[in-house]
């Protein structure tokens, strides 16, 4: 199957033992801007719980890993220091519920998916469009100004400040909160991951 | 990590046997473990005279101001993490932040997990003698009968070392390998030793129903013999835990019960998928079987499940008259709660529990480390294991 999952950097970690894998990607991420995803490249098979637990206690999003022959590669995100703060400024928002209801009513819902091309990757609404934020001021255009799109992210934060955008440009947005990391209804990934 | 004046001292570096001797002479050790919590959860070091940490190396990377209050100044302290690194890393630190007393475990956690004990159990006729060696950090015990210039190892583990050299002590060559049944918590030895010297390698016919290489059928009514003074090893078909599960009487004296029967526990039946199959065998072998022999003689299981089963001496036996009375597994009195005992509510099944089956059967040849990775873990092979 056809990897399609990328990070904005590669570490390679391959052939070293525990625990330079993680000495080394603490120090790549110090270097990093908030929401970068990076790809880290281990065969050190120990490393996989090590680096879910890291990043589950350093606040940085580990997003999953993909296993290529014996290379193990872990993804991700540096974590903004404001990630989860309550700040939802567009007025236009239905919540998870709402919107999972509204595609069990029609297969024709537009999701527009504004997180990182990993973390969509890995996880994701089936049928959402994937822009991440960075790139929406030149892709925009992609999208149809006829239907309503749902935006989403993984905690609302991303996907307010991309409807704030795409509303100025003329098109039909909601805001879908919290996002991602709630959401219950059916997803799927664009690689086998584990 | 402030500036410091001398760097010279270095953490200094403990095998897994020095660890093993200190843990059974109960000397105080305060162990720092730095793998990740979900690991520690799962299986860990103990012992008596043992205080334990965890601290997850990765989060000690900018240094260990956060533990190093709470380690101790005046008793030995060992850093243990997978496989070396970290704790060699963390152990550094803390020799830095004025700790002094410092250790780090030599191969870590993967060889404390394959590391043996040899322990004398008892005389056999014209001098013989029975070993037990017990795997502390995982609770497999195996066993060596040696009699005039023969060995016989039971349920040998996979790294055979152990057994080589205490052969090589005694002047014996090994001329039997033998597996109680087909295991599947641990990687069986057996086939290595028997093709490293020129031995016979014993298993159960109805667990080698998918093996891919030749073997010595272990049944009732065929005796094995050991030394030219013939001790005699009877099989004794026990099934339960495994459809094939075969029980050894040594010398009348000794039943090497595999893992059917345990010193606190018994075996559990699911390990192959069959559970509600094999209750009726597991309740037959050890309530009708096992019931029949005599009670005087030694119970020498393949496992144990928590460090209260070792003797002061470090060896795991029991007479079997006085498991009748104390083992909670022997006495169930009625069939349908023991069906219930042994099918539900039962611990995790040990870590790629399907993968050491089918490498014991050769249908799988993982390498080296593979087979390390494999292993990690408890064994789990008793209902009351945690």
């Amino acid at each position: 199957m056809k990897n399609e999952i990328r990070g904005s950097q590669v570490l390679d970690c391959r052939g070293l033992a525990c625990p330079l894998p993680i000495v080394k990607t603490k120090k790549a991420i110090d270097t990093m801007i908030a929401g970068e995803v990076i790809e880290v490249q281990a065969t050190d098979k120990g490393s996989l719980a090590d680096f879910k637990s890291w990043a589950g206690n350093t606040g940085h999003q580990y997003l999953g890993t993909l296993h290529d022959g014996d290379v193990l590669k872990h993804f991700i995100r540096k974590a903004a220091p404001d990630e989860t703060r309550d700040e939802v400024h567009f007025a236009h928002v239905i919540d998870n519920a709402e919107l999972q209801a509204r595609l069990q009513q029609s297969d024709k819902a537009v999701v527009l998916d504004v997180r990182e091309h990993a973390e969509y990757g890995f996880n994701h609404i089936p049928g959402a469009i994937s822009i991440p934020l960075g790139e929406l001021e030149s892709r925009w255009s992609e999208l149809d100004a006829r239907t309503q799109i749902y935006v989403i992210c993984r905690t609302g934060r991303r996907s307010d400040t991309a409807c704030q955008l795409l509303h100025d440009r003329g098109l039909q947005v909601v805001n879908v909160i919290p996002g991602m990391a709630e959401w219950s209804g059916a997803t799927e990934a664009s690689a086998r991951a584990e | 990590m402030g500036m410091t004046a001398s760097r010279s001292r270095k953490p200094t570096l403990m095998t897994a046997s020095e660890l093993a001797g200190m843990i059974l002479r109960k000397e105080q050790l305060f162990l720092l473990d730095v793998r990740n919590e979900g690991d520690y959860q799962n299986w860990r070091i103990e012992g008596d005279s043992i205080t334990v940490m965890n601290k997850p190396y990765f989060e000690l990377l900018d240094g260990v101001e956060a533990i190093v209050d709470e380690c101790p100044r005046n008793q030995k302290l060992l850093v243990v993490c997978a496989k070396e690194g970290s704790s060699y890393f963390v152990a550094e630190q803390l020799m830095e932040a004025g700790i002094t007393d410092v250790y780090y475990l030599q191969g870590g956690m993967k060889s404390w997990s394959e590391h043996i004990e040899p322990v004398k159990v008892g005389e056999l006729k014209d001098g013989g003698v029975l070993y037990q060696f017990v795997r502390l950090g995982k609770g497999c015990l195996s066993y060596m009968i040696i009699s005039d210039g023969e060995a016989a190892v039971v349920d040998a583990i996979r790294l055979t070392d152990a057994y080589e050299q205490l052969a090589r002590e005694n002047g014996a060559v090994i001329k039997h390998a033998i597996d109680t049944h087909l295991h599947a918590d641990h990687i069986s030895g057996g086939r290595k030793l028997a093709e490293a010297s020129g031995a016979s390698y014993w298993l159960p016919p109805k667990d080698a129903e998918e093996t891919v290489f030749p073997y010595s059928r272990l049944e009732e009514g065929s005796p094995i013999a050991v030394g030219h003074s013939e001790i005699a090893i009877q099989p004794i078909y026990s099934p339960g835990h495994t459809i094939g599960s075969t029980s050894l009487l040594i010398e009348d004296t000794y039943l090497l019960s595999g893992d059917i029967l345990f010193v606190a526990s018994i075996g559990r039946p699911d390990l192959a998928g069959k559970a509600e199959d094999w209750v009726h065998d597991l309740r037959s072998s050890l309530y009708e079987t096992f019931s029949r022999l005599d009670p005087e003689l030694i119970v020498l299981p393949a496992h144990y499940g928590n460090r209260q089963e070792l003797r002061e001496d470090g060896s795991v036996m029991a007479r079997l008259g006085d498991l009748f009375h104390s083992n909670p597994g022997l006495n169930i009195a009625d069939q349908e709660a023991f069906r219930h005992a042994v099918t539900s509510g039962l611990p995790p099944q040990p870590h790629a529990y399907q993968e050491i089956r089918e490498t014991n059967m050769g249908k799988l040849q993982p390498s080296e480390s593979e087979q390390g990775d494999m292993e990690i873990g408890p064994n789990r092979c008793a209902i009351h294991d945690r």
